[in-house]
């Protein structure tokens, strides 16, 4: 192995990520090349320069902590206005949530899950890789997800409909693995999140077939043991026929 | 509330404004709190409490200016040339502020993996978790957003001797 080589992997070393059973190797090249222990020395001094440069750089105030502790709303102005609730709301919540309200864990099972669709949908629509397949032939996207995904699934043809498909990635949803495609339909973006349907609030049934949550439109389908999610602020119709499109490539 | 210090220090890296940061975790607060229910125990509750802070930072206006203005994977950041390490002189002489104003530049997901990494001292799969990428992604995001790093340093310790 070169040097450069090795040096690819330094970080790998001084994260304390290297693999064991290459961990030898790698130490009796850096105690025979000065010039790559150097690497590493820097390269760790600077890590822990950075710990000690940015760690607690900020505090925050007595004022937030005990604000925070009280379970108090700010009285300024906030930036994210549409997702604050009251602090007696939280409070409520809270205590319902103490008690072990159904109603309460199935309302906000639902509420994280439509945030958290759309968080992944404003993520990938705002990175500059949004996909990691990128690709408009089905035969490329659904391949790609072999041994990734611990279920499989079918992509409709769309060459004869509105819609591209523009590619796909791994996500995980609910602490599990699903996959994300993208679609296009005009200038609109979709997010179509396939996911194994064993979730508590699939399996009753509860999750909504459309909902709306900050100015996205959702649409839930099912077809067989997978759960299709659609993400997107185009119009309700161009979702739904999408769904449909997807869930009739899921029949045998 | 675990990692409150912490997640307000992340967040003021992330977003330049102690007010804003405020608001940012007291709203991440809030989603935890919310969302609790959704949160497996014996899984890892650090890496689940940053990416909703995360998340929730990426859907802010702040957050999609900041992502939106990024360059492309391959960043033209200027890379060190050689081994010499200038960057040396500056641990020694100016080290944290120069390293401070370096991370300021950084293109925000070179910042959040460095900050992960370096500061909160996650491993590869927390990060992972955190950001909700796959762990090659974590690797190489970290390898270039260091270089990144040495390259600011690089040219900040040449402004220096000049």
């Amino acid at each position: 192995m070169t040097c450069d080589t090795w040096r690819e992997r330094l970080d790998a070393y001084i994260d304390d990520s290297f693999p064991p059973e290459e961990l030898n190797q790698l130490e009796e090249h850096l105690r025979v090349c000065p010039s790559c222990a150097a690497e590493a020395l820097h390269r760790l001094k600077l890590k822990h320069a950075t710990k000690a440069a940015a760690a607690a750089r900020f505090a925050p105030s007595s004022e937030f902590r005990s604000r925070i502790a009280q379970g108090m709303p700010s009285r300024r102005k906030r930036l994210f206005g549409d997702l604050w609730i009251p602090g007696l709301a939280v409070a409520a919540a809270i205590l319902i949530a103490l008690a072990g309200s159904s109603v309460w864990e199935w309302h906000a099972q639902r509420q994280q899950a439509l945030a958290e669709l759309v968080d992944l949908h404003v993520t990938t629509l705002a990175s500059v890789n949004p996909v990691d397949v990128i690709s408009t032939d089905r035969h490329t996207v659904k391949p790609w997800f072999q041994g990734k995904l611990p279920f499989s699934f079918n992509l409709p043809e769309l060459e004869n409909s509105p819609f591209r498909l523009l590619g796909g990635k791994l996500v995980y949803f609910n602490h599990a693995p699903g996959a994300q495609l993208l679609c296009a339909s005009g200038k609109h973006q979709i997010s179509v999140f396939i996911l194994q349907g064993d979730w508590k609030f699939a399996l009753s049934g509860t999750f909504p077939a459309s909902a709306r949550e900050k100015g996205f439109n959702i649409e839930s389908t099912r077809s067989a043991d997978l759960r299709i999610l659609l993400v997107s602020d185009a119009n309700p119709g161009d979702i739904h026929e999408l769904a449909e499109l997807l869930k009739a490539a899921q029949q045998p | 509330m675990p990692y409150f210090a912490q997640l307000y220090n992340f967040a003021c890296w992330l977003i330049g404004d102690r007010v804003a940061a405020e608001d940012l975790v007291q709203e991440t607060m809030l989603k935890a709190l919310r969302g609790f229910s959704s949160y497996q125990q014996g899984t890892n509750f650090r890496a689940w409490i940053y990416r909703i802070l995360r998340n929730t930072f990426l859907t802010s206006q702040t957050g999609l200016k900041a992502t939106a203005s990024l360059d492309s994977e391959d960043d033209a950041l200027p890379e060190p040339a050689t081994l010499e390490t200038p960057e040396s002189i500056l641990l020694v002489r100016h080290e944290q502020s120069a390293i401070r104003s370096a991370l300021e530049s950084l293109p925000i997901d070179f910042r959040e993996v460095i900050l992960l990494s370096d500061v909160e001292e996650m491993s590869y799969q927390e990060i992972s978790q955190a950001l909700g990428v796959p762990m090659g992604t974590v690797m190489s995001r970290l390898s270039r957003a260091r270089k990144a790093m040495r390259g600011l340093l690089t040219a900040a310790s040449e402004g220096v001797k000049r």
